[in-house]
């Protein structure tokens, strides 16, 4: 339960942190909050010859507004600041819907939004809410810079896009249309576990109040942020209505998750619990929706 | 061979400065560089939170952080609630009075967590409390008296403050 012998630099720039991960390439790891990666180091199940600590690296700490209306946040920005930002309150209420959820606040106080999305666990909050808001990343490497959509960037179990070499250094969330709703609804044994399944929820309402655009996406049910696409287009045109919802619910759950068994639930029952967790989310944005406050 | 490195540390109010290796956990510092044993270590995997600690007065898992991170850095530990040893801290006075303890294991975390939760939140409700109180794991109280504790230490520190 004690980390293997490791090599550990703190520069206090991001340049010179992506030169040494250049450098070191596989062997070396870029430590953010720690709270995924130092149990990991505990365990010994991630032996890096040299941590890259990236917590003196003050300009990566920031949630700002873009040209466009929507909000950028930096990496090194701790889960903390995502329950109170007044900007994401306004403008990704989902952000901050979801992160009283992650874990505990002894955990938030160090864990960072990049850290977290970056490691692509597939029952964290973080990377369902960036799909859901159709969130880019911005990856940096000592020899440029590129774009991912959050839906693109997760391929597999705690597999992501980012090469050797780079970093997550940034999150960009589009401006959510006007009357959306938002909802992130979760259920874990006991606060702050992992949950046993969880759903976001965004729906957007035209002048009628009628769906125009739906989303669903899902925690803990499949190796990925897994997105229900079908059923999310089957209430584009509805209402809303229980009935709709209903629908969209079983189709999610039954055609388009793949939660797996664990020693707390089957997959049936975990099916379910989405289901029903679905449901819950469709009523909570579309009642934000209609109140105009996401 | 791996160089160790040199740590600049405030603990209580203390500097203290020692040459560590990089992978020394900073709860493992606490407890065996600096004979800070109130500390106490439990999972190692930031879970149970009996090594929790606070960092510029918020609370963090010391588990989950290596000692060469906090150089230059500001932390306070269960040692740091009180100066007098004879005197409790009024958290402390309350969990003993209220035997918010049994075995005593998980009890440093749970103040060190319990103490910036009232200056946040002062009057907490029982569900707040429990809430504050869901990153830390006891296995001998059940919980009722370490809630009961935590109401007296509100009652306590607000007296205090008035």
């Amino acid at each position: 339960m004690k980390p293997a012998p490791v090599d550990y630099t703190a520069p206090d720039s991001l340049a010179e942190a992506l030169a040494l991960l250049a450098e070191h390439g596989f062997d070396g790891k870029l430590l953010a909050g720690g709270q995924s990666l130092v149990p990991l180091l505990n365990f010994r199940l991630a032996q890096p010859g040299v941590l890259i600590d990236l917590n003196r690296v003050r300009d990566l700490d920031y949630v700002r507004e873009t040209a466009e209306g929507g909000v950028s946040i930096g990496a090194m920005t701790r889960q903390r600041t995502l329950e109170t930002d007044p900007l994401l309150v306004e403008r990704a209420p989902l952000m901050n819907q979801a992160a009283p959820l992650i874990a505990h606040p002894q955990i938030r106080n160090r864990g960072t939004v990049g850290g977290s999305l970056a490691h692509a666990d597939p029952a964290a909050e973080l990377p369902v809410v960036a799909v859901a808001l159709e969130a880019r990343f911005r990856l940096q490497s000592h020899a440029g810079e590129r774009w991912v959509d959050a839906r693109d960037f997760y391929v597999g179990l705690m597999t992501t896009e980012l090469a050797a070499e780079e970093a997550l250094v940034e999150v960009e969330l589009p401006p959510l249309p006007p009357r959306t709703g938002c909802a992130f609804v979760e259920l874990a044994r006991r606060h702050g576990d992992y949950a046993t399944s969880g759903v976001a929820a965004i729906v957007t309402l035209d002048e009628a109040g009628v769906c125009s655009a739906a989303k669903l996406v899902y925690l803990s049910a499949g190796d990925t942020p897994m997105t229900a696409a079908e059923a999310a287009q089957s209430l584009v045109g509805s209402e809303l209505s229980s009935e709709s919802i209903r629908a969209a619910a079983a189709y999610a759950t039954t055609a388009e998750i793949e939660p797996t068994a664990d020693i707390h639930a089957s997959a049936e029952y975990k099916r379910h619990l989405a289901g029903v967790l679905t449901e819950r989310a469709l009523l909570a944005a579309k009642a934000r929706a209609l109140g105009g406050a996401g | 061979m791996i160089q160790r490195q040199r740590v600049s540390v405030t603990v209580n109010g203390r500097a203290y400065e020692r040459e560590v290796e990089p992978r020394l956990l900073l709860s493992d510092f606490l407890r065996h560089e600096l004979d800070l044993t109130g500390t106490h270590v439990g999972c190692e995997h930031g879970v149970c939170g009996a090594c929790t600690i606070l960092l510029d007065g918020e609370p963090i898992r010391s588990c989950l952080m290596l000692a060469v991170q906090a150089d230059g850095l500001e932390l306070t530990t269960v040692e740091g609630l009180t100066e007098d040893p004879e005197k409790l801290h009024p958290l402390q006075q309350a969990f003993w009075e209220a035997h918010g303890l049994q075995c005593g294991f998980c009890t440093a975390g749970i103040l060190m967590t319990i103490l910036p939760f009232l200056k946040k939140n002062p009057t907490p409700s029982e569900d707040e409390i429990r809430l504050a109180l869901s990153g830390n794991l006891c296995r001998c109280t059940g919980y009722q008296h370490i809630v009961d504790a935590v109401k007296l230490a509100a009652d306590y520190l607000g007296e205090e403050s008035s």
